[in-house]
């Protein structure tokens, strides 16, 4: 057995186990659901960290760093600032108004069952989007470093989650995400630290240089389906049918090829080939990225307020046992994340010089993986690889276990209705949908799908969650108004790019990034309905407000 | 072994207990006086919104100043800082402790809002 498979064959057993001992200690349906609030902030903050940090954060923002530069650093920034927004403005109300989920909470603010309904399926939306990356990098990685088919991993993954949850439910989940949290950290620091030292060993040659990718060594690439690419030089290469030319200009290439130690990458046509110093440079469009600037400021806004409301992020907070403790446990979550965005771009930048192969096979989430063995190699290598492999699985069960619980649980009490029976079927729907479309979708890069669920979360809880826990004059039209307007341009927004409907210009950009204008008209929509439907203010709102924010110190009947 | 924790008939989820403190203990001062008790409660909001707002605009001009400032000062974003590329120190480091600086300052700040409305709530 390899390094790789046992490394996975280990985390997924962990996983089990100590979910199996965690589901020894679930009795009652709130330790289904919440594990019975009585977790400390190390421990939750833990949790919250080993269940966020996901596949996009574990591979997917290297990936895009590799690719497209130091634009792509505002992803894990907007991931750790997300948290301090929340913490202003979400944080302790959200806690101390009892809700779990968003659902409860528009119920409990505005006693609508329309917007609880609205508020489920875009729960569910969210869920499923979120979900579907995590399903495609846990088939990449398998492929990646074992050779088996993609549908393998996404398959292994949701089958472990699926059975997971189902048995163990929230509880097991506590355990589980905060023993992930340190592993993955461990997982991606230790081989970082290897691959600095193996860089200075190596001269430490210049990450930012004037030249472009090139192969630095005679290097073989192997091909499982011909791709498109970009030749910018004249280069003979070895294939199976022997040697060929390529001459600048797009040429299709498949099966295996040999190119000749330094000579320059062609690129996969998606990527833009760009010299070092362009690469490492902000909103200079590396990678072929148009409009950077428009794109920055629309992903600084989708993540900065979309990670309040992604569904697996809110249910955490019902496990503390007060707003104060809700508090701390999110400045805890700040640390521990802000230490672990500090090495993903490590790898995108060594990737440059050590792994240029992914710039033409088009695999760039792959270059966290592919970095030990081409920078360290033997057995140290394939140590660290298999390190690198069991914290990717961790980040694919740890988020796809977090959302799978919360999109379960939404269908459970507002679609299935009832016991601990129909929270395990829910279990399995909640899977199985974005396994199929794991399957079937053509495959975009892990950390943009994961930008475009921000995106629609901010685009539609941020409005309700911000106005409803601030402003006294929000009602239920107003609220439904936000979350079909926010919901549905964020929506269309994400089936434009997932649907490749344009691929250049201004449209594209603007698909791409939704969030720049889908935040605004949807804040705008719940605003100006709200203000036009003054009448359905709810009257005990209050009361709603001093439940909101009063601390608990006061000693006030809170009714749970 | 005897002592096996029974198992219980679970319900569903707690939706409904949300809605509405029952109100059958005894309620606070503030609970009973309904103007004052409404201003008081007003006052509070008020002073976390402002201070959670005020915080965001740091940060918000802070950090969503960087993009423009690169767009309007290109040289930025080539300027070295001991030996490390500006946006890449800024953004692939100094960013985070920041946030958590501020994140630690919300916190106190918050906290004391809430201790003197507690103070100004029994002293009343």
């Amino acid at each position: 057995m390899s390094p790789d498979l046992a490394a996975i064959a280990l985390v997924v057993l962990l996983t089990l186990g100590i979910g199996a001992y965690g589901l020894r200690l679930a009795r009652t349906t709130s330790d289904f659901m919440v594990a019975s609030r009585g977790v400390s902030p190390l421990w939750n903050a833990s949790a919250i960290g080993g269940e966020y940090l996901s596949a996009a954060s574990f591979l997917g923002i290297a990936g895009l760093v590799y690719a497209y530069g130091a634009d792509m650093l505002w992803y894990p920034v907007g991931f750790v600032a997300g948290y301090l927004v929340l913490l202003l403005l979400v944080a302790a109300p959200l806690r101390r108004s009892g809700a779990y989920t968003v659902p409860d909470f528009a119920e409990a603010r505005l006693g609508s069952t329309v917007v609880r309904r609205l508020a489920s399926v875009l729960v569910v939306a969210i869920g499923w989007l979120y979900l579907v990356p995590q399903l495609q990098g846990a088939g990449l990685t398998l492929r990646a470093t074992t050779g088996a088919p993609v549908w393998a991993g996404a398959v292994l993954v949701a089958v472990v989650v699926t059975v997971n949850v189902a048995g163990g439910g929230m509880r097991s989940a506590t355990f589980v995400q905060a023993f992930q949290y340190w592993l993955k950290l461990t997982a991606i620091s230790v081989p970082a630290l290897f691959l600095v030292l193996a860089w200075q060993g190596d001269g430490a040659p210049d990450l930012a240089g004037p030249a472009g990718p090139v192969f630095r060594e005679t290097t073989s690439v192997r091909l499982d389906a011909p791709v498109v690419v970009d030749v910018v030089e004249r280069v003979v290469v070895q294939t199976s049918t022997g040697a060929r030319v390529l001459t600048p200009g797009t040429t299709r290439l498949s099966g295996t090829v040999v190119f000749p130690a330094g000579s320059a990458v062609p690129h996969v046509d998606r990527i833009e080939r760009s010299t070092g110093d362009t690469w490492a440079r902000p909103l200079s469009g590396a990678g072929g990225l148009e409009h950077p600037l428009y794109a920055t400021y629309a992903l600084v806004l989708a993540t900065f307020l979309g990670t309040m409301g992604l569904p697996h992020v809110l249910v955490r907070f019902y496990t503390n046992p007060d707003g104060a403790a809700a508090r701390r446990t999110t400045l805890v979550v700040l640390g521990l994340l802000g230490t672990f965005y500090l090495l993903p771009a490590v790898y995108g930048a060594l990737g440059r010089l050590y792994a240029p192969e992914l710039l033409l096979t088009g695999r760039t989430d792959a270059v966290v993986l592919a970095l030990p063995a081409a920078m360290v190699g033997g057995l140290l290598g394939d140590l660290l690889q298999a390190l690198l492999v069991a914290g990717a699985f961790a980040a694919f069960l740890s988020t796809s276990s977090g959302l799978l619980v919360s999109t379960a649980g939404v269908l459970v009490q507002d679609v299935l209705r009832g016991t601990v029976r129909d929270f395990r079927r829910a279990s399995v729907l909640a899977a199985v949908v974005p396994l199929l479309l794991a399957l079937a979708a053509t495959s975009l890069p892990i950390g943009q799908v994961v930008g475009l669920a921000f995106a629609m979360a901010a685009s539609t809880f941020c409005p309700l969650l911000v106005l409803g826990i601030w402003w006294r004059g929000l009602t239920a039209p107003g609220a439904a108004a936000g979350l079909v307007v926010g919901g549905g341009l964020s929506a269309a927004a994400v089936l434009g790019t997932l649907g490749g409907v344009v691929d250049r210009g201004w449209p594209a950009a603007l698909l791409a990034q939704p969030a720049a204008w889908s935040v605004p008209t949807a804040f705008a929509v719940m605003v100006g309905v709200s203000l036009a439907t003054r009448h359905r203010i709810p009257v005990d709102v209050g009361r709603t407000m001093l439940l909101l924010h009063a601390p608990e110190a006061l000693g006030l009947s809170r009714g749970r | 072994m005897t002592d096996v924790p029974r198992r219980v008939a679970v319900t569903s989820p707690r939706t409904r207990a949300v809605r509405r403190p029952p109100g059958r203990q005894a309620l606070t001062a503030l609970d009973e006086q309904d103007v004052v008790g409404e201003l008081l409660i007003r006052s509070l909001v008020r002073a976390q919104l402002v201070l959670g707002l005020r915080l965001a605009a740091v940060f918000g001009i802070l950090l969503g100043g960087l993009p423009l400032l690169f767009a309007v000062a290109p040289q930025t974003r080539d300027a070295q800082v001991l030996g490390i590329a500006l946006p890449w120190l800024v953004l692939g480091g100094a960013v985070y402790p920041a946030l958590w600086a501020g994140g630690w300052l919300y916190v106190r700040l918050a906290e004391r809002n809430e201790r003197d409305f507690v103070d100004l709530v029994e002293r009343s």
